[in-house]
């Protein structure tokens, strides 16, 4: 097998990683609040520029910026639901999603006022690694890892506690959870506290690998909207598998053509696949 | 132990009970029985804060609940098996049942909780890892119950448990029924299944068209000429 093909191939499933985090947090947000957060990519921008302004301006090393990163995300997303869910909870979806579509442009101008327009970065600089012939970029793989970890704790979380089942019960049935005991507003803001985290999460792990400006989250934003419908929105195991799928489509054809067509190529594939299964390639 | 004083409630502009009062003591399994759409459900949804009162109150043990929102009702001790069971699909039985003790009293015991149910209704712990939409009629029943029975409530409240059910089904949920009162728990119970559920009721209440029209011991209202012609159709 073609050395750089099988480099393409690797690379795709390490970028795979990082997409079905994001993925996950989405559809976790959908499912439970019933509401797409159009913004989430640029929640991921906040997160990029918290971690960068902590260790650039403030000097902070990089683990603690990043844990920081993580928990000011997560309180973004409480102040999301508290400040733009909640008071329009009941009205029409096509509200709500022009309503966190406001928040995008409102995201991108307040980084522009207070960060500029310029690209920045950690100025880290991770050692490339050498598996037999292929080469693998450092920071990719710790971003897999990272993801993976990410993930995993989630489905620990989401299948092992009280809380985490709740998470998954108000999904299924939204009246009687009150019958349960459960208080729904507490679920919500909860939920828009782990979509904010792993929102954290996913941009530490971009950071690493990618500069950060104001309009970094058109470069994640529309594909994990992508991935998520592709899987089932609200399906999570769908749109975990449907970030690996997206991820292979780029890699490869990046690979074989270039990074430009691997994007046309995706969106066909995905409106092909929409048209042919418009439930989600895992749906019912 | 639940008195219900003067209850009125509705839905927008259509009232669907008109100064419902009535009383459970403790050890008491009381009926609530009347044909469909006399209000019978919308007492129950009253009575577990899922839908508030537009007049008169109710109490558990002396403590006034009307204001409280369902959560807190369930965490006051009533626990309320809803029509058509309405457990949660996609989750397993036993995570039904841990939604079932999710309030921090019933969290602490829930591994002994879970013994409890399991023992009670040994068909569950064999379908413990299934998830509960694909149970039978009965064994839905059974979790939907058994989920009620994780709070370890005071009063349970049960909405129909017959409906929708085979024959066959229906007298092994009022089985179920008895079992539970033999567990010394107090019951409201709503039915438009009246034979049966005097059968196993001490008391019963008539609601017609959202007021209380006939009281009594459940045997007396059981042969009360009115109700064999109206609700038994003997």
């Amino acid at each position: 097998m073609d050395i750089y093909l099988l480099e393409a191939v690797m690379n795709g499933v390490l970028l795979g990683g990082v997409l079905a985090l994001l993925a996950l947090g989405l559809n976790l947000i959908f499912g439970v609040v019933d509401v797409v957060w159009i913004a989430y990519a640029e929640l991921v921008m906040c997160g990029m520029y918290a971690e960068w302004w902590l260790t650039d301006s403030a000097a902070w090393p990089v683990l603690a910026a990043s844990a920081a990163a993580i928990a000011f995300v997560a309180l973004l997303g409480v102040l999301v639901h508290l400040l733009v869910i909640a008071p329009i909870l009941g009205s029409a979806p096509i509200n709500q999603l022009l309503a966190t579509g406001g928040l995008l442009f409102f995201l991108q101008s307040a980084a522009t006022l207070l960060f500029g327009t310029d690209f920045r970065n950690l100025g880290l600089r991770l050692p490339v690694i050498e598996f037999g012939d292929i080469f693998i970029s450092l920071s990719r793989l710790i971003a897999f890892v990272a993801a993976l970890l990410g993930a995993a704790a989630l489905y620990l979380f989401l299948s092992r506690s009280f809380l985490g089942t709740a998470i998954r019960a108000v999904a299924q049935d939204r009246e009687i959870m009150g019958l349960m005991g459960v208080d729904q507003r507490r679920i919500y803001l909860l939920t828009s506290a782990i979509g904010g985290g792993l929102a954290g999460l996913a941009a530490c792990l971009l950071l690493l690998q990618y500069d950060v400006h104001p309009y970094i989250g058109l470069t994640f934003g529309p594909i994990t909207f992508m991935i998520c419908v592709l899987g089932g929105l609200g399906n999570m195991i769908g749109g975990f598998v449907a970030a690996f799928i997206i991820s292979q489509i780029i890699a490869i054809a990046g690979y074989y053509v270039s990074i430009e067509a691997s994007y046309v190529l995706a969106f066909v594939v995905f409106i092909a696949l929409v048209l042919l299964r418009p439930q989600g390639i895992l749906g019912k | 132990m639940l008195t219900v004083t003067d209850v009125s409630a509705g839905y927008g502009s259509f009232q669907a009970l008109f100064g419902v009062s009535l009383a459970v003591a403790a050890g008491e399994a009381v009926a609530v029985i009347g044909a469909n759409g006399a209000g019978k459900t919308t007492l129950m949804r009253v009575i577990s804060g899922l839908l508030p009162a537009s007049g008169g109150g109710f109490a558990l043990d002396g403590r006034a609940l009307e204001a409280l929102p369902a959560h807190r009702i369930v965490a006051a001790g009533i626990a309320h098996v809803p029509e058509n069971r309405r457990l949660f699909p996609r989750l397993t039985v036993e995570e039904n049942l841990r939604m079932g003790a999710f309030i921090p009293a019933a969290r602490k015991h829930f591994a002994e909780r879970l013994a409890w149910v399991y023992e009670l209704f040994p068909r569950l712990l064999d379908r413990r890892r299934q998830p509960a939409g694909t149970l039978s009629g009965g064994e839905q029943q059974m979790c939907a119950i058994g989920r009620a029975l994780m709070s370890k409530p005071k009063l349970l409240l049960m909405d129909e448990p017959s409906a929708g059910l085979a024959p066959l089904v229906v007298e092994q949920v009022f089985n179920l029924v008895r079992r539970i009162r033999a567990e010394g728990f107090t019951v409201l119970i709503v039915e438009q299944n009246v034979q049966q559920v005097l059968d196993i009721a001490d008391r019963a209440y008539l609601l017609d068209r959202g007021r209380i029209r006939l009281s009594g011991a459940a045997g007396e209202l059981a042969r009360n000429e009115e109700i064999r012609q109206a609700y038994m159709g003997i």
